[in-house]
């Protein structure tokens, strides 16, 4: 069935049931293939999108129950935040194989932008739920500090 | 695969030249210019017509080739042919910077692509020739050959701005892409199509390292690191090829079953699904989504012949693992009198049995290949590790010649082993999976997380069992070590080149010739199992170094010595020695810490890089928690320091997940782990300040995407063990009760 959602600020309308999860609905009808599969399960976090500005692991949001959230993916996300995090992603090398990085960075983008100035705790609780098996933890860690500190500037 | 390295003729001088001052061999540089002189079909082939959005963003597939890795773009883009898989570990990167540095090109004006299968042109010198990445092989076997290609396409830049300019070469300077002479001065775009035409220097002259610009420099960025920000880079898993199908397969509940008949009529109903075809690896679901495809698979009906297939429980193997340490196994390291010295007069003897689960690799990107099998001619686009075994693989599986199969490789998103199979295992299922539809479209075959965690082709498991001694003067004098466990290479095609008198040294690798030991024997028993196993992330050294370094630690203490004085006592070589030193030093070793903490250390030699690693732990009571650690490397020259810093603070990462937590196992055959709950990977929470501390070094280079995963579990336990009492002798940590003495 035909159904319209608000993508990186389109209206875009797929024909889809409203079961498909929301991931699928952006790798293979919408082309947004920045969104990675990795667990299919909000286990990894490869997936994660900004629902209403909240990330939210796309393979657990079904198509129907979107509605009229608007859906940014990492090909749409912009602003100080999202400029600040990835200055510092390409600053300090952060990626490896960069399968997971999109889900990172939304992770991140959303945390920067309820919390200007994140503790290592912080950080712990915001990123515990993205998976990099290459474990640039480390540096998704000192990239965060890092956007911080730009976002004061 | 990298066992090649040590065992193969070729594959010896190889390594010869490689670490006897490579850039400087003549046998070296012939290697390089009569790869260049092989140079067209392969290149116009492999790099002409790739899928657009599977080109690297901001790529300029045209251009004009000097050689076969190096082109130059109108606009001056430099594209660096990348021989190996970049899976994360930044050879795009680093191949890149030796040729770049060569050229003295501008670096933000350099990109990469990946080279076609063609191992007479792109073959791994390390490997014998044959095209494959991995045992950290890929700056070792290449570090002349880019050097030397970008030193020749420099050397025409010049020829022909010579030529031009009717001036003298020899006063003619090259910085950041640009060729000048006197008042003149031009970009390597502008000279490229009348350069590529100048003859092929037979022997360009190499920089010496000081002139070097790139190479070994800070602050040399990732070639790759802008598309992985933005979501712009296409993987495997991201592919849409015109009239593509997406294949999601029914796989057996345990190895070694097959197939026998399915019913396919709920998966039909399914919208999008367009075919259910049967192949030897199970029944694959063709849809035109992958959501199809996944619920397709799930409404398949299928009845499996489980006549072959393993039922053991990983319990019952761990009961016949150890029945088989009380028989002698087949000699691998004999010298001196072990047993003798065992029962000397006032030694003190020191017993360990150690226990190692199955691995899996669970790369971020499951695994996956898309194929299409059309006209008698094979296309696969996947993150091809082996392209070696790839290639003739999917020949036979498509029942065409070898020169008939075309592989278009692809970033993968990670793999560390499991992309480098001799059986080629997914690449073979899409070809097979294509080849039965047979319609001539592409293929594109996904696995959900859990067919890549249940897939098999896991680090196997092993027993240990190591009887050592010192003796009263605290010297360690015996060490006998018996290795039980599945052998990687048995039954490959590996086989012939690297089992040698029945043992398979990448079951092995490791457990001896660090330390002076003057009786010592070491043995290995293989077991047979019917579960597929594989390398995974820095092979036998995964469990040799663990059963190594903790029995240091534990005659350390029999010796009533500190570990670090006691491993640089009797270590046998200066470098171990050196990263040791380093390590403690930077740890600040035997200086107070805040109560709760202690510190292990561990050092080890793999795939001729050394690493020593000093770990900080506290012990809580949900388990062991690692909170610093410091490692020092020696991989001879560097070539991007950053890039080494990454793979040590990778390997400790992807090291300690496996250390904490992880195991497959196995009830009556099947797997108990399908995802992340149950195969918990490490998480930034668990994830320590880590501080990499390189030695400086003039040395052959050689591979760091390895080398620092063997140290961090054994100095994780060795820091237990000083905060407890006890030595840890079974991975993982899990499930085990830690109690401060």
């Amino acid at each position: 069935m035909a159904v319209t959602l608000t993508v990186n600020g389109q209206a875009r309308t797929v024909d889809a049931d409203p079961d498909t999860p929301l991931l699928w609905v952006l790798r293979d009808e919408l082309d947004l293939v920045g969104t990675k599969f990795g667990c299919g399960q909000a286990l990894c976090g490869a997936c994660t999108v900004h629902l209403d500005g909240t990330p939210v692991r796309s393979c657990q949001t079904a198509l129907g129950d979107v509605g009229d959230g608007k859906v940014v993916t990492i090909e749409g996300i912009q602003g100080r935040e999202a400029e600040a995090v990835r200055a510092a992603w390409v600053s300090l090398d952060v990626v490896q194989c960069g399968y997971c990085q999109s889900g990172q960075i939304m992770s991140a983008v959303a945390l920067l932008s309820e919390n200007k100035k994140p503790t290592d705790p912080d950080i712990d609780a915001a990123m515990d739920g993205n998976v990099c098996r290459c474990a640039t933890y480390h540096r998704i860690r000192a990239a965060i500090h890092d956007a911080a500190r730009r976002l004061e500037a | 695969m990298h066992m090649l390295q040590k065992l193969e003729p070729g594959a010896v001088s190889g390594l010869a030249a490689a670490l006897s001052g490579a850039a400087q061999t003549p046998l070296s540089r012939r290697f390089v210019l009569a790869a260049m002189g092989g140079a067209g079909i392969g290149l116009v082939l492999g790099l002409k017509a790739d899928v657009a959005h599977a080109a690297p963003a901001g790529a300029n597939a045209a251009g004009q080739a000097f050689n076969p890795f190096v082109k130059i773009a109108p606009d001056g883009t430099v594209t660096v042919i990348v021989k190996h898989l970049d899976k994360g570990q930044g050879i795009a990167t680093g191949l890149a910077t030796l040729a770049a540095d060569e050229m003295d090109a501008d670096w933000s004006k350099v990109t990469t692509q990946f080279a076609p299968a063609d191992g007479k042109t792109y073959g791994n010198a390390l490997f014998g020739g044959a095209q494959g990445t991995g045992g950290s092989t890929s700056i070792a076997a290449s570090y002349t050959v880019y050097r030397t290609a970008g030193a020749a396409a420099r050397a025409m830049l010049v020829a022909a701005a010579a030529r031009q300019w009717g001036v003298d070469p020899a006063t003619i300077k090259v910085s950041k892409g640009m060729v000048s002479a006197g008042s003149r001065s031009a970009g390597f775009g502008a000279l490229a199509e009348a350069a590529a035409k100048e003859p092929v220097p037979a022997e360009p002259k190499l920089k010496e390292a000081s002139a070097f610009t790139l190479i070994g420099k800070e602050g040399v960025h990732r070639v790759d690191n802008v598309a992985k920000t933005t979501g712009a880079r296409i993987y495997t898993q991201d592919l849409k090829l015109p009239d593509m199908l997406v294949a999601v397969v029914a796989h057996p509940p345990r190895f070694g079953a097959t197939p026998k008949s399915f019913d396919a009529t709920a998966a039909k109903a399914v919208k999008g699904v367009q075919d259910v075809v049967m192949v030897p690896q199970g029944v694959a679901v063709l849809a035109t989504t992958t959501h199809a495809a996944i619920k397709g698979r799930d409404a398949l009906k299928v009845e499996w012949d489980e006549s072959k297939a393993e039922t053991r429980s990983t319990a019952d193997m761990l009961a016949d693992y150890r029945g088989a340490l009380a028989k002698p196994g087949l000699p691998v390291e004999t010298h001196g009198d072990v047993e003798a010295a065992l029962k000397a007069p006032g030694v003190k003897l020191v017993e360990a049995e150690f226990e190692f689960p199955y691995l899996a690799h669970a790369a971020m990107e499951p695994m996956n290949a898309a194929a299409r099998v059309k006209d008698g001619a094979v296309t696969i686009w996947t993150g091809s590790q082996l392209p070696v075994a790839d290639v003739p693989n999917a020949a036979r599986t498509a029942g065409v010649s070898p020169d008939k199969v075309e592989i278009r490789t692809q970033w993968a998103g990670g793999s560390f082993g499991r992309r480098a199979l001799a059986s080629s295992d997914f690449v073979v299922e899409a070809v097979a999976i294509a080849k039965a539809h047979g319609k001539g479209v592409p293929v594109k075959l996904v696995w959900t997380r859990e067919d890549d965690m249940k897939s098999g082709y896991y680090r196997p498991v092993y027993v240990h069992k190591v009887r050592a001694a010192v003796d009263a003067s605290g010297k360690p004098v015996a060490w006998h070590h018996h290795v039980v466990g599945q052998s990687i290479i048995a039954g490959t095609f590996f086989e012939p080149m690297l089992v040698k008198d029945g043992i398979d040294d990448t079951s092995v690798e490791g457990t001896h010739g660090a330390y002076d030991i003057p009786n010592m024997k070491v043995e290995l028993t293989t077991m047979k199992a019917g579960v597929p196993v594989l390398w995974w992330r820095s092979v036998g050294h995964t469990h040799t170094a663990y059963a190594v370094e903790v029995v240091m630690d534990q005659l350390a203490r029999a010796a009533g010595q500190d570990p670090v004085a006691f491993r640089l006592a009797h270590a046998t070589d200066e470098r171990l020695k050196a990263v040791i030193r380093l390590a403690a030093d930077k740890a600040g070793w035997g200086t107070p810490l805040p109560a709760g903490r202690t510190r292990g250390i561990a050092a080890h030699k793999s795939f001729n890089t050394y690493v020593a690693e000093v770990v900080e732990i506290s012990l809580a009571d949900s388990g062991v928690k690692v909170e610093r650690v410091v490692a020092a490397v020696d991989c001879g020259v560097v070539v991007n320091p950053d890039v080494v810093r990454a793979q040590i603070e990778g390997g400790i990462g992807f090291g300690l997940g496996a250390a904490l937590h992880d195991a497959i196992t196995l009830d009556k055959g099947a797997v108990e782990q399908g995802n992340f709950d149950t195969y918990a990977p490490l998480r930034m929470s668990e994830m320590p300040k880590v501080e990499v501390h390189i030695v400086a070094s003039d040395v052959a280079p050689t591979g760091v995407g390895e080398p620092g995963v063997p140290p961090l579990a054994p100095a994780v336990a060795n820091a237990v063990l000083a905060a407890t009492g006890r030595p840890v002798h079974r991975l993982p940590f899990a499930g085990q009760a830690f109690k401060p003495a």
